[in-house]
């Protein structure tokens, strides 16, 4: 069974049809890099598998599960979990506590309004666990606000990581990070097991290529093509839409 | 855990000290009453701050939920229920009513919120005023009495201010709860980060309906006990000034902060009472503190003092460095 399929999915604002019948199958465990070029669609298509879109047309299923119904808060909980191109974080809050609000959002916990949320210990050990995933263990009870732009990169993935998801779609991870930050960032991707399913968008193919097993090209809101890394950077559609430029 | 022993901790010792012997040394029942209404304004702002401070939603309509709870007191009263009875029924009516304004305002967040909760306060008001039938129109509703539980009469000045004191302090200590809570964090995340709490698997629209039940539960204690304590009510109770006054007692103190509305009912109430006995245009004084604080501390009085308290602090450490530093070295 696939870990993620999408058949057939559509999405048009007005007359701009910016999702046109898309479909991707994402194997359990599998690495799936989506590039194009910038307005390519590839996050709203992101949008459009978690729910925070809802297609006009076309079905998304998690392990054979159709999501098509499900609320995006819900898929959350069937094991999804994203992260933003810009980085959408809990500004006032530090570090550890915005990992554990990620873990507390699975949990029936987050509905009681009487008991104190710095003594829910087995949440927040596994905040701390999820933050030393992503190398960050040292700094974990640092305001949010005195972090750097590639530490906030992956106090994102940890959040991700902390809900342990089953899909997990990365947008963009590497936009805008210097090369040292970057190169922490790959690690930190490169380190996540393989039950995870990782779909990532990048529209600079370089940084993200040797994390790739298959790649899917979007351009226009279509895929253009679809293969393994050899098979799509060979491909002369490749060269016409993305890299002859 | 032991309560440590610092600044903060003895200032709150203080207070706490200081309001339960209010009446003994407080002069004349004046007051003593004028303590109370700080009170249960006190209660209505830390109502409100649930919305205005953690969830990130202003209304400008709170006071016609206030009013709803009162105006119940005073109809039920008069229908001819006991204390008792008529109190649950006020809070019942005013917390059904508070679930109908979430349901209404909650399409919409931000500016569409605010308008939204001031058309319906606005609707209240105007009920309040034109169904005489129901709400005596312009002359209100007057009560008879308060009440005397467990054989206890409320009459009297200070027995009101303690009953009120006691609810305030189970107010302050519900907010206190809640703030430091899951439920409290999910709403302030949804005051942050709506988009994100969503994805992260939280109903933001849920959490931020039970946020104005909370915020509505707090609000029609105050209005009941306002009721009581003037024993009359009339629609100016439930106008969009009142709205304004409480949602600037909260701004003003400082949202998202549990001292902050207390501060900022204290000054409004006193400055309403008091200072309105000596000058003439009090109102021209309040906006001149409004303006004051927005300018000087735009975080509101108690963060702002905090802040200023800490960088006061931290100026005089180093200047009593540099002198100690100069002190230590050689002289020639």
């Amino acid at each position: 069974m696939s870990a993620l399929t999408v058949t057939g999915l559509c999405k048009a604002f007005g007359g701009l049809h910016v999702t046109t019948d898309v479909n991707l199958n994402v194997e359990p465990g599998e690495r799936r890099l989506i590039i194009g070029p910038n307005g390519a669609g590839k996050t709203t298509l992101f949008n459009l598998i978690t729910g925070e879109l809802t297609p006009d047309s076309g079905s998304v299923q998690l392990f054979g599960r159709e999501l098509t119904t499900v609320p995006s808060r819900r898929r959350a909980h069937l094991g999804m979990a994203r992260t933003y191109q810009i980085i959408t974080l809990f500004a006032r809050d530090t570090i550890v506590r915005n990992v554990t609000l990620a873990l507390l959002g699975l949990s029936k916990v987050r509905w009681n309004p009487l008991i104190v949320i710095d003594r829910q210990t087995e949440l927040i050990d596994r905040a701390h666990a999820a933050l030393k995933l992503v190398g960050l263990a040292q700094i974990a009870e640092r305001p949010l606000s005195q972090t750097s732009y590639g530490e906030r990169r992956r106090v994102e993935i940890a959040m991700a990581l902390a809900q342990q998801p089953k899909v997990l779609l990365l947008d963009e991870p590497y936009a805008g990070l210097s090369i040292d930050e970057r190169r922490d960032v790959q690690e930190t991707i490169r380190a996540i097991p393989r039950d995870v399913t990782i779909v990532m968008i990048e529209h600079n193919m370089d940084v993200a290529l040797d994390f790739a097993e298959r790649i899917t090209l979007l351009h226009f809101g279509k895929i253009i093509v679809e293969g393994t890394r050899a098979e799509v950077v060979a491909d002369p559609r490749t060269r016409e839409v993305y890299l002859g430029h | 855990m032991k309560p440590e022993l610092n600044g903060r901790n003895v200032a709150l010792a203080m207070a706490f000290a200081a309001l339960v012997s209010l009446p003994f040394w407080v002069s004349g029942t004046y007051y003593i009453n004028v303590s109370s209404q700080i009170l249960f304004y006190a209660i209505f702002a830390l109502g409100l701050n649930v919305l205005v401070g953690y969830g990130g939603l202003v209304s400008l309509g709170h006071a016609g939920l206030f009013g709803i709870a009162a105006y119940a007191t005073g109809y039920f009263l008069q229908a001819g229920f006991p204390h008792s009875a008529a109190i649950l029924l006020a809070l019942v009516v005013g917390i059904a009513s508070t679930a109908v304004f979430a349901f209404l305002a909650l399409r919409a967040t931000g500016i569409g919120f605010i308008m939204i909760t001031l058309a319906l306060g606005q609707i209240i008001w105007g009920l309040a005023y034109r169904w005489i039938s129901l709400t005596g129109g312009d002359n209100g509703i007057t009560l008879h009495g308060r009440p005397a539980p467990f054989g206890l009469d409320l009459g009297s000045a200070s027995a009101f201010y303690y009953t009120t004191f006691i609810i305030f302090l189970i107010a302050v200590v519900a907010c206190a709860i809640l703030a430091g809570s899951p439920f409290g964090a999910a709403i302030k995340g949804t005051r942050d980060q709506p988009r994100r709490m969503n994805a992260l698997g939280y109903h933001v629209w849920a959490i931020r309906f039970w946020a104005c039940l909370l915020s509505g539960l707090l609000t029609c204690v105050a209005g009941i006990l306002f009721v009581y304590y003037n024993q009359f009510i009339s629609p100016q109770t439930a106008a969009l000034t009142a709205s304004a006054e409480v949602l600037l007692m909260v701004i003003a103190g400082g949202p998202a902060t549990l001292l902050g509305p207390i501060v900022g009912a204290a000054l409004v109430v006193i400055v309403k009472n008091v200072v309105s006995g000596y000058i003439e245009r009090w109102n021209f004084l309040l906006g001149a503190i409004f303006v004051a604080i927005v300018i000087l501390m735009p975080e509101g009085l108690v963060p702002g003092t905090v802040r200023l308290w800490r960088g006061g602090l931290r100026a005089f450490r180093r200047r009593r460095g540099i002198v100690l530093a100069q002190s230590a070295e050689p002289k020639p």
